[in-house]
């Protein structure tokens, strides 16, 4: 068994993870009560999110070249990083965590834009007329009533970031300790016939895969929001 | 001073609809659906995306949406409380941090002396710990009062704020609420489709019905006049 193939995995996905999160809250925040108080930049919105959602339909090895490029030295952009950090982006694990944020931005997004929109408007209302700011409303609103979705979130990129294996390929190689992921371990095992192996890789993998979703599903059975109970007797109207 | 001309589509529903509005309480009284709901929200600055053109609210000279110019002032920045049919209490905080919600600039002790003051206005000082899924109906459109009052808006808008209320329990609350708008110098626009509430606490009342004025002027006048024409059409 690699532990280091495993242990570089599991670093690159809480690292990303972590970025992820911090990057798709605000945004995801933006671009819902974007919506709800129907800004004036709606195609703004519409842009961000297709911008957003388009690591989903795009194939990894495209996108992998793209970032191969764009971070390489024959960018300026490349030769910029390369020159801030001391080292370029492409084949290095720095490299991978930009590579890995970008392709799996929609798998944290979309849940959060999913949990965020479900927090009724009457409540954004409220706030708005309360002079709640868009990053209170987010704070004191967004984040403790959709505070489910955040798990989910969290797993599906982090997940999804484990399994990465065009990305990676393209952008990193296949660098034991610095890029050599468990998807890339996993490939390379089936190209020597090492299907032993490969069998013992996949299975962790899968059994990474099913807890993390396990994980989902349990908490996703927990008590519901409750709503107020019923008018008082001998109400007139409509409660 | 509240005046305004607006023109909002809502779906296949038009309202278009100007007033003038100077006494210190206004009734919006109508039927279901006949446009008291999408009056008020235009008037806190919401769905401004529903305005065609013509849209201008101003309140005491201050120019608060402007059609034309394609300026709306956010809701938060009008000086205005609302209370909506339904409370809309955020689920996961205190009546007391609810009421607390909108006095962000005071200082900790001034904002629970404020919450206090308001929680007492309404009746409700016993629930200030209570979460709104532990509250009535009633309780919660009293803490939704409350939570509208306490940043001391100058336009108060209430969408039939008192209907999980009893009979006794609405009338000691519009009084206690007459009161605090007077001393308080705020205007008050309520939204009701119910006749006792029109009538106790209107001195004006601009009857709609299906998206248009159809009389205004004061209370007993226009729900007299209402009150013909309804009997008129049942014989």
């Amino acid at each position: 068994m690699d532990w280091q193939a495993f242990f570089l995995t599991l670093r690159l996905a809480t690292v990303t993870t972590a970025i992820l999160l911090a990057v798709a809250i605000p945004l995801s925040a933006w671009l819902v009560l974007g919506r709800a108080r129907q800004s004036a930049a709606t195609g703004w919105l519409a842009a961000v999110e297709a911008l957003a959602t388009l690591p989903l339909v795009l194939p990894p090895t495209v996108l992998g070249f793209f970032l191969l490029v764009l971070l390489g030295p024959r960018t300026a952009f490349g030769r910029g990083i390369a020159a801030l950090l001391g080292h370029p982006l492409a084949f290095s694990f720095d490299g991978l965590v930009v590579g890995s944020v970008i392709y799996s931005l929609p798998f944290a997004v979309q849940p959060l834009v999913a949990g965020f929109a479900a927090v009724p408007s009457p409540l954004l209302d409220a706030a708005r007329i309360l002079g709640a700011s868009p990053a209170r409303m987010t704070a004191s609103l967004l984040v403790p009533l959709a505070r489910r979705s955040f798990l989910t979130a969290g797993v599906l990129a982090f997940l999804h970031t484990v399994g990465e294996f065009g990305v990676v390929l393209m952008l990193g190689g296949d660098i034991p300790g610095s890029t050599r992921t468990f998807s890339i371990l996993l490939y390379n095992q089936v190209e020597n016939f090492d299907y032993r192996a490969a069998e013992r890789t996949s299975a962790i993998l899968l059994c990474l895969s099913v807890l993390a979703l396990a994980l989902i599903y349990f908490r996703a059975q927990g008590p519901r929001a409750q709503q107020p109970k019923t008018q008082e007797p001998g109400a007139r109207g409509r409660a | 001073m509240l005046e305004f001309e607006l023109d909002a589509w809502r779906g296949s529903f038009h309202l278009r609809v100007e007033g003038r509005f100077a006494a210190e309480w206004t009734v919006l009284f109508g039927p279901s659906g006949a446009g008291k709901t999408t009056l008020l929200r235009l008037l806190a600055g919401f769905d401004r995306d529903r305005l065609r053109g013509l849209g201008r609210v101003v309140f005491n000279n201050r120019l608060l949406t402007d059609g034309q110019r394609g300026l709306s002032l956010a809701p938060g920045k009008r000086r205005t409380g609302m209370v909506a049919q339904q409370p809309a209490l955020f689920p996961h905080l205190t009546a007391a941090a609810n009421v607390a919600y909108g006095l962000k600039s005071l200082d900790r002790a001034a904002r629970a002396r404020r919450v206090e003051e308001m929680l007492h206005l309404v009746a409700a000082t016993e629930l200030a710990g209570l979460r709104p899924h532990d509250l009535s109906g009633g309780q919660a459109q009293r803490v939704a009062l409350a939570r509208a009052l306490a940043p001391a808006p100058k336009l108060l808008l209430l969408d039939e704020p008192f209907s999980a209320l009893d009979g006794a329990a609405s009338d000691l609350l519009l009084d206690r609420l007459k009161e605090w708008v007077s001393a308080n110098g705020v205007q008050t626009i309520l939204a009701t489709h119910d006749v006792s509430d029109a009538l106790s606490a209107g001195a004006e009342v601009l009857l709609l019905r299906e998206g248009r004025q159809a009389a205004f002027g004061p209370a007993a006048e226009v729900l007299a006049g209402e009150r013909k024409r309804l009997m008129s059409r049942l014989e």
